[in-house]
């Protein structure tokens, strides 16, 4: 066996952050806690210098690597800058946060960055293993930073529940994988797939078997029903700045396996997964929908709002035609972007000794500070798919692909959920604007984060009024 | 000269963008505020005359086209144009919104500037829905018509706000998403989301019917019909004026537009076919609906159902046509309908907000809307009750006001369909007199009611303005309604042959 030396162009901004990661983590350790924004800065430059080095790298072209293990093409590119975009939001607007409590640490930024890491290699995991490691590698990451607060009980718990419950659906994962590599004899997506496709139909139950696994353990991840009892656990207990973060980023790296192994390595199976997504999709947006109405705690009902949203994507991938990837493929990306501004209020409401948790702290928003009323209304709306905000656009793009494919009662049973969902949306408006504020406390003033934040709020109307833009991007890397 | 300017997106986006301004301009000067917000609405009301002037009325084409790609993955345009139906309607909403802004000038005293820009916003967007000639744009308007709406009974309405708000928006939500579906239905059929090329789309029976429906649900929740009409009198009596104003005179009628742009045209057959559900459903809105509004205390709450007995007559005349045609299969005498229930909008939109104007009246100065406060009301403010009294005539549809115009050509070609639905629709004109006039009677006439009766002062100048206009443009369009008949001759005509022939 000769050994061949790799291309290592398409890895060059993997590489980058994990140098970068360990150089700070050893700098941080001569940082004193009074410039710890040294660390803060040096995170967000490697985040910037990824960007510039994924679009100086950008080519048209597929390049496969490492014995076609990982893979660079339009969708990694793509979906890459947004999770450094995002990323980097995130940890702005975590950073006043978690000065207010006395926990401003160079570990949260690393584990953030290695958590970023792992982002990237399963966007660009073109094998079970690669992807596995990815996974775990940002799975590690979030357990370890939802516990990041460690005076809170129920961090710790939020954390203890996170990790047995991704453990679990890790193990379903690698079994799954397990019994396919044993059909199939391979590991990678492109010979699996290959495999499938010369095996022919049939009705083959190892497979299933396997194929059921597999997207168990997604669902586990994505936070589909039923298997969405982490998601409202780990949102309200862990810090708001790390459910910001598990919110919004990880989501799109979510999707990237799902179509790297459902589309890619398991595309001929598209009949059977088919119906174990319509199925997560139904009780997702049903449950999702129905039992946010009944929360007080605003993070838990952006758990359930996430688990109807996770519904919208799935729709949108059963469809199982390029429109269907890409209307999902817009989704997470308007979803990741409309959320972090929806966590962002949470945190700018909040302050030393207080957490604006409960929807009653949104009281009044109006009297107290006008613009951010008009951003979270915009979030909100944009949430519930009212034109002209960007999350219209995603469920007109999830709606067509459904209605494509001959699927009309999905789409009107979806948009019934819609409706259901816009109620406790309004709810929110309606505290915010109709109701006497109980807090006078005003907001912070002009930092950083205020900016950015407005930044964030109207781009959700940006990309409402010029969808096309963003339209084009998620329609032309799909190439299905 | 203004012929060629994108007229149609300056009367969409002046007062958007003027809307925007006014809300940075904040509430630290709302005499600023206000001041800005009324020539933002003049300007766009300028603005909007040119298309009247210069709209050409012998063709049915879309005029003053504009046409632009906007979504290009789904094939989706920035396509404006108006026909003679869209035409009077764009002209109805900047009409109205100058009328309010003034009308809510010293009335307003509480976040000014946030007011002021809801209803600018909300003018650009429903200029947009008559506007639009893309069925994603169409939405995109329809739906997003109902922030500042929901935001404007929400924020300025009376105590029971809240709830009223929240169930006009889930309501219209509700009836709008299933048109979103029926477009998407559509556009994987066409491959276009253009509603001109709806409108030649070939369409099975089955699909027909479903796509109604989906239609009937958005319209007629819009218009609305019974029995989804309850979240109306509840919006109407909690929203301030002006928005009562708006909902009457302009977002009512998107409902009546929406059936004839979407539903007619698109499927006819379904539409002959369900004829007889639409005529039964418009003929319990006339009739019990008008019952309904005799036995209301609260003016607004009777204003209000009135409201929904017009458009009773407005969907009558829009869906009689069929009736005409199968009858007789005289094509030419059943656009006397849809002519008749395209003069009837127009007409309740002048009359719906002068009477929701003079509502708002007493109510900014007694502060109560039961009828019993009031009575004798003649005595201290005469001025008020001649405007008053006229408004209720032309609610009435007593001939020389616009009133009459559109209701006796709907009646007209019920006759030509059937007696007994002409019948039923006539009895308006006993109902609509009863509580009209019963309701002038208890306000307006007799003694001097109470001490608080007796403090009330005259209408002002602003409102004086305000009632005057008002009141010449019913009688101008009661005793010559011609220019209006013209401008939509062509295109009615054209839509009465186009719904003649089968799509099967």
């Amino acid at each position: 066996m000769t050994f061949q030396i790799p291309d290592f162009t398409p890895v060059i901004p993997e590489m980058f952050v994990l140098g970068m990661a360990c150089a700070i983590l050893v700098i941080d350790l001569f940082v004193p806690q009074s410039r710890r924004d040294i660390t803060y800065g040096l995170v967000q430059f490697t985040l910037l210098g990824a960007a510039v080095l994924t679009l100086a790298l950008a080519a048209p072209e597929t390049r496969l690597t490492f014995n076609g293990t990982f893979i660079a093409d339009r969708l990694s590119d793509l979906l890459k800058v947004a999770v450094y975009v995002i990323t980097a939001a995130v940890f702005l607007y975590s950073r006043p946060y978690l000065k207010d409590r006395d926990i401003y640490r160079g570990e949260y930024y690393v584990l953030g960055l290695f958590g970023v890491l792992g982002m990237m290699v399963m966007i660009s995991a073109y094998s079970f293993l690669t992807l596995y490691l990815g996974l775990e590698l940002l799975s590690l990451c979030l357990y370890a930073m939802v516990a990041f607060n460690r005076d809170s009980s129920r961090a710790s718990e939020a954390a203890m529940k996170y990790f047995i419950l991704g453990s679990i659906a890790s193990g379903m994962l690698l079994y799954g994988m397990s019994i396919l590599y044993g059909i199939t004899g391979s590991l990678d997506i492109i010979e699996v797939s290959d495999y499938l496709i010369t095996a022919g139909g049939g009705l083959n139950v190892p497979l299933i078997f396997a194929l059921t696994f597999v997207v168990v353990a997604l669902a586990f991840k994505l936070g589909a029903v039923p298997f969405h009892m982490w998601v409202p656990d780990v949102y309200h207990g862990a810090p708001t700045s790390v459910t910001l973060f598990i919110a919004t980023a990880p989501k799109l790296a979510g999707l990237a396996i799902v179509l790297r192994l459902l589309v890619d390595g398991l595309g001929p199976l598209h009949g059977d997964w088919q119906g174990m997504l319509m199925i997560l999709a139904v009780l997702s947006l049903a449950v999702g929908n129905v039992v946010a109405i009944a929360q007080t705690n605003i993070k838990r009902m952006f758990a359930y709002s996430t688990i109807s949203h996770v519904g919208f994507i799935l729709l949108g991938l059963l469809a199982g035609t390029p429109e269907g990837y890409g209307a999902a493929l817009f989704y997470v990306i308007a979803y990741a972007v409309v959320s972090a501004g929806g966590f962002g209020m949470i945190i700018l409401l909040s302050r030393r000794g207080f957490e604006a948790e409960n929807l009653d702290d949104f009281r009044g928003l109006n009297e107290r500070s006008p613009w951010f009323a008009f951003i979270m209304l915009l979030i909100m709306f944009s949430l519930a798919g009212v034109p002209p905000t960007v999350g219209f656009y995603a469920k007109l793009a999830v709606l067509q692909a459904v209605v494509q494919v001959d699927m009309v009662w999905l789409a009107v049973y979806a948009v019934i959920f819609a409706i259901i969902g816009a109620f406790y949306y309004l709810r929110v408006v309606k505290l915010m604007y109709f109701d006497k504020p109980e807090d006078e406390t005003p907001l912070p003033r002009a930092t950083g984060m205020n900016v950015v934040l407005s930044i964030n709020g109207l781009l959700v109307i940006a990309l409402g009024i010029f969808p096309g833009v963003l339209m084009s991007l998620t329609t032309g890397v799909v190439t299905w | 000269m203004f012929a060629d300017w994108p007229l149609l997106s300056l009367v969409i986006w002046t007062p958007i963008v003027g809307g925007c301004i006014v809300l940075m301009a904040g509430d630290r000067m709302p005499e600023g505020a206000r001041r800005l917000a009324l020539f933002f609405a003049t300007l766009t009301f300028l603005i909007s005359i040119p298309l009247f002037v210069h709209f050409d009325r012998g063709t049915h084409e879309m005029q003053f086209v504009e046409l632009l790609p906007w979504i290009g993955a789904f094939n989706v345009n920035y396509h404006l144009g108006v026909d003679g139906i869209s035409m009077p309607l764009i002209l109805l909403t900047t009409f109205t919104t100058v009328l309010v802004v003034i009308a809510g000038w010293e009335v307003i005293q509480h976040r000014v500037s946030q007011y002021m820009a809801a209803f600018l916003i909300m003018e650009g967007f429903m200029n947009g829905v008559f506007a639009a000639l893309d069925g994603v744009l169409f939405y995109v308007f329809f739906e997003g018509m109902l922030i500042p709406m929901f935001l404007v009974i929400g924020l300025w309405g009376g105590p029971n706000r809240v709830y009223a708000t929240i169930k006009f928006f889930l309501y219209t939500f509700l009836g709008s998403v299933f048109m979103l579906v029926a477009l998407i239905y559509m556009y994987t059929r066409s491959g276009s989301f253009a509603i001109l090329d709806f409108h030649h789309l070939q369409l099975g029976m089955t699909a027909q019917i479903l796509i109604f429906l989906a239609f009937l649900a958005a319209f007629a929740v819009k218009i609305p019909m019974w029995p989804v009409h309850t979240w109306l009198p509840d919006a109407h009596v909690e929203a301030p004026t002006g928005g009562s104003v708006i909902l009457a005179a302009i977002m009512l009628k998107i409902g009546g537009y929406g059936f004839l742009r979407f539903s007619l045209p698109i499927t006819p057959d379904a539409s002959m076919a369900l004829d007889w559900l639409l005529i039964t459903l418009s003929l319990i809105a006339v009739v019990y609906i008008g019952f309904v509004a005799l036995a209301q205390q609260d003016m607004k709450k009777l204003i209000a159902y009135s409201s929904i007995a017009h458009m009773g007559f407005v969907t009558l005349g829009i869906f009689i046509v069929f009736l005409i045609f199968s009858n007789t299969g005289d094509w030419q005498g059943a656009a006397l309908g849809i002519q008749g229930a395209m003069v009837q909008m127009i007409s309740h939109g002048f009359i719906s907000a002068a009477l929701f104007l003079c509502v708002g009246v007493l109510y900014d100065r007694m502060h109560s809307r039961q009828i019993a406060d009031y009575g004798g009301v003649v005595n201290t403010m005469p001025w008020f009750a001649a405007f008053f009294v006229l408004f209720a005539m032309a609610n009435t549809g007593l001939p020389g006001t616009s009133g009459f115009v559109g209701e006796f050509m709907v009646i007209l070609a019920s006759f030509r369909a059937d007696f007994w639905i002409a019948f039923l629709a006539a009895t308006t004109l006993i109902l609509a007199a009863g509580y009209t006039l019963w309701l002038i009677k208890r306000v307006v006439f007799g003694d001097i009611a109470n001490d608080n009766v007796a403090k009330l002062q005259d209408i002002n100048r602003r409102e004086f303005l305000v009632l005057g206009i008002l009141a010449f443009v019913v009688l101008l369009l009661g005793v010559w309604p011609a220019p209006l008949l013209e401008v939509m001759h062509a295109t009615v005509d054209n839509l009465i042959q186009h719904i003649a022939v089968s799509k099967l």
